[in-house]
């Protein structure tokens, strides 16, 4: 199972937990799981079925940059953060 | 690559573009023109926040020469959310009412009208006989104000996850958490706890912004702009004229300074749908004034800050809020400071919260690592009053601390490979830290700063040439020495010389997508682009060299220079040899590749600042100044280290100087350069530069972005450097003379030195 580092706001879904298991090949699937077990999680992740532009995914300490089909390994650990675009 | 040696990259060639502009001619937006070409002029708000009553355009449209007068109403209105256009996120009916006001104005400056005449004169004539009539409301100019219960509200619309149907003028809130603060504060020896205000501060790019549009009879349109983004343009040009995105070509000119502020748009969609409506090509240039009131500063910001420490001197906890000035319409960069003010230590138990605040002031837009110098200047300014509690040195208290690699980062995911440590070792070595400094009224102060690299899009092709040169066309605008850089790139993989390879900015309809120059990703991600368009070259190049000497394609070498096979290195042909023979072993060779890279390093840097203050005026005098910076590994150091310059000269210009002043009523009193005061070079000291090279984990060169996180440490460190000269800790950028001298005088009187910020 991959593990989700729950966001600071968002541990009200979670009964506080700052991590959560989750299960899915990619992250569509793990955001499908997480809303699955902790309702909520999808209207803060998505808008029009697809990852929030504001947000960004880093998996493994890498940042994602399929949006909803990067890749999750078996133990891969999933931050959800706010997107740094450009501009800066 | 990257343990190799390298022969090109590191070394220190003549700029490719350097002639073109050092005499004259290089053409920048304002430089273009066209046949039968118009004039546009906007007609702007002098009110901070007025509800938009009636706009009369009769007379402007009477007057001869006058060919349009367009509105909002001209434009499409568009959905109030955050949507992709092209690569990047925007919200759409954001974006079009700040380019021509909808309904309501909502900060001095903000555009109303736009009219298109045969010269600039009528149309600025023009602009004066429109009529508009307007319910003045009263303006909301700083975020203590906006966040009042009771506060005016600027966009009734807006709502926020946490207030629920309830009028606001916050738009979101982010919070970070890690470990069990107040255990953090209860395992500390020292606390320390302030509130730091920071001024509005522009860009100050010296070519204001222009475009020259032409909407064509067959619904294909061209844009000429400074821009640091032709791709951005492209998308939201055309989402806001609401035409489709690859009709329009976006051709960038070269650029005056864009330090983030040319990311989006102001004039473009308005000369294109001021063309689309006359049917000539039309051409706006801001004035200095339009510049300062109406394109995007960066956020002011309040921040509490409050850490604690061991005696030892090992940081415990760290709590932050913060709330920074969005301007009219959401997107502070409120987030990025709230991920980058603790990210250089490593610090058991933090929580931030952060704050992004509508006011009556323009729509912020990005700048040099944007929110994070706010940030810095409260962090680091804490840490040396937590250094000099501890009676540690300020070098040392940070060395204590500093984040490595496997440290988690702000928003959790751990650091990879990077070189905070490595910097500030470096300043601690330097000949200027390892300087006396004598002398009443003088003091030394360190600060350090971080700032994310994004990675994001970027395309490259590399056409060689039959006499051994070759062509590089990257879609990345040219900021500060990207196509030598650039070009010192495919010539590192192509084995050849620098100057070899002739470098050019393609505009939309030349080049794959690449996204903007920011972001500290050009060289990054640009770069990674050009190596692999570079090493597609070589392949086929190996291709048409096994050919020539009768071998297998998998058989060829390239080392040095030569094409030879491992089973017979004596028989080799060069370079020039093998590409002088392009027709006969199948046509041209061009290498392309286009990249969407995940692998960045961030960068560090770290700002040692010598000051003197005059007590009797509060001036001060930026006497040296050091800046050590991880910069992965240098394409060009001598850009590298202008790049460094330039921004501690910015820093230094946000503490000591660079404000904007509104009046009671929220109107702009400094919309010039004489009264909006960047530093000039009278104003500083030869920056003296380091160049710490910690290579970028997964890079094919292990480079880092170079051009934002020099900005972010000079305020604290011009702070420290205060407080150590005359024993006044400023909580106010920017600690200009009159703040700086009220100060003084508080700390001779024995009251409070820490003073509210004023004039704000």
């Amino acid at each position: 199972m991959a593990t989700v580092v729950v966001p600071a706001l968002l541990r009200k879904l979670t009964d506080g937990a700052d991590r959560v298991t989750v299960s899915g090949r990619n992250i569509g699937l793990v955001i499908e799981d997480l809303e699955r077990q902790f309702p909520g999680f999808g209207e803060y992740l998505l808008q029009n079925g697809e990852l929030k532009p504001s947000i960004a995914v880093s998996i493994d300490g890498d940042m994602g940059t399929g949006g909803l089909l990067d890749k999750v390994k078996e133990n891969s650990e999933i931050f959800f953060v706010p997107a740094i675009g450009g501009g800066l | 690559m990257a343990a190799k040696p390298f022969k090109v990259i590191g070394t220190r060639p003549i700029r490719h573009d350097g002639v073109d502009k050092v005499t004259g001619r290089a053409k920048y937006g304002a430089d273009y023109s066209l046949p039968d070409m118009l004039h546009g002029k906007m007609l702007r708000s002098p009110h901070a926040h007025a509800r938009i009553k009636s706009i009369k355009c009769d007379k402007a449209l009477a007057l001869p020469g006058v060919k349009a007068v367009i509105t909002s109403a001209d434009l499409p209105d568009l959905p109030d959310k955050m949507e992709m256009a092209g690569e990047a996120p925007v919200n759409l009916a954001h974006l079009s009412q700040n380019l021509l006001a909808r309904n309501k104005v909502l900060y001095d400056g903000h555009a109303i009208a736009a009219v298109a005449a045969t010269s600039a004169h009528i149309a600025e004539e023009a602009v004066r006989l429109i009529e508009v009539e307007y319910e003045v409301l009263p303006p909301v100019m700083t975020v203590e104000d906006a966040m009042k219960t009771g506060a005016t509200i600027l966009n009734p619309k807006l709502r926020n996850k946490e207030e629920g149907d309830k009028e606001t003028n916050v738009a979101s809130h982010i919070q970070f958490k890690r470990g069990e603060v107040e255990d953090g504060f209860k395992a500390a020896d020292y606390v320390v706890e302030r509130e730091f205000k920071t001024a509005m501060v522009h860009q100050g790019y010296l070519e204001p912004h222009n475009a020259l549009a032409v909407y064509n009879a067959d619904g294909k349109s061209t844009i000429w702009t400074s821009t640091q983004g032709s791709f951005a343009v492209r998308a939201l040009a055309a989402a806001v004229c609401g035409i489709p995105e690859t009709t329009l070509k976006v051709v960038p000119a070269e650029i005056g300074g864009g330090f983030g502020g040319k990311l989006t748009v102001y004039l473009d969609p308005i000369a294109l749908a001021l063309s689309k409506k006359t049917g000539k090509p039309v051409k706006m240039i801001m004035s200095r004034a339009d510049v300062l009131k109406a394109t995007g500063p960066t956020s002011g910001s309040t921040i509490r800050c409050k850490m604690g420490c061991t005696k030892d001197g090992k940081i415990t906890a760290a709590q932050v809020w913060m709330a920074y000035e969005a301007g009219a319409y959401p997107g502070s960069p409120v987030g990025a400071g709230a991920m980058v003010i603790i990210a250089p230590y490593d610090i058991p138990h933090m929580i931030i919260d952060a704050y992004d605040v509508l006011v009556n002031r323009p729509k912020t837009a990005a700048y040099r690592a944007p929110g994070a110098t706010n940030a810095a200047m409260a962090s680091e300014t804490v840490i040396n009053e937590l250094a000099e509690k501890c009676g540690i040195d300020q070098i040392e208290f940070r060395l204590l601390n500093a984040a490595k690699e496997g440290t988690a980062q702000t928003a959790g995911p751990p650091f990879k490979k990077i070189g905070y440590v490595e910097c500030l070792e470096a300043l601690k070595n330097s000949p200027h830290y390892k300087s006396k400094l004598e002398g009443p009224n003088r003091g030394r102060g360190v600060a350090g700063g971080f700032w994310f690299n994004v990675g994001m899009n970027s395309s490259a092709v590399v056409n060689v040439n039959g006499d051994g040169t070759a062509s590089l066309v990257i879609g990345s605008v040219d900021v500060g020495g990207t196509r030598a850089a650039q070009a010192m790139v495919a010539a590192e993989v192509l084995g050849i010389k620098a100057e070899d390879v002739r470098p050019s900015v393609g505009d939309t309809e030349s080049i794959g997508y690449t996204d903007m120059t920011g972001g500290s990703r050009t060289a990054v991600t640009t770069g990674a682009a050009v190596f692999a368009a570079a090493e597609d070259a070589v392949k086929q190049l190996k291709e048409r060299a096994a050919k020539l000497l009768e071998k297998k394609p998998e058989e060829i070498a390239y080392e040095d220079g030569s094409f030879y096979a491992a089973s017979d290195p004596s028989k080799k042909l060069t370079f020039k040899e093998v590409v002088a023979k392009f027709a006969r072993t199948g046509g041209p060779v061009s290498g392309q590749a286009s990249v969407n890279l995940r692998a960045v390093g961030p960068s560090f840097a770290a700002t040692l600042i010598d000051v003197e203050v005059d007590p009797d005026t509060g001036k001060v005098k930026v006497l040296r100044a050091t800046c050590a910076q991880d910069v992965g590994k240098a394409l060009h150091p001598s850009y590298v280290e202008g790049q460094m310059q330039g921004g501690t000269a910015q820093g230094i210009g946000w503490a000591l100087n660079e404000e904007y002043v509104y009046d009671d009523r929220g109107n702009l009193r400094n919309f010039g350069l004489l009264d909006y005061r960047m530093p000039t070079c009278l104003d500083l000291p030869e920056i003296e530069t380091i160049l710490v090279e910690v290579p970028a984990p997964g890079h094919p060169i292990g480079s880092r972005g170079v051009g934002e996180v020099n900005i972010v440490p000079p305020p604290a460190a011009v702070a420290n450097a205060i407080a150590n000269a005359v024993g006044v800790r400023m909580n106010v950028l920017p600690m200009s003379p009159p703040r700086l001298l009220k100060a003084i005088i508080n700390k001779r009187s024995g009251s409070d030195t820490q003073i509210a910020a004023a004039g704000r």
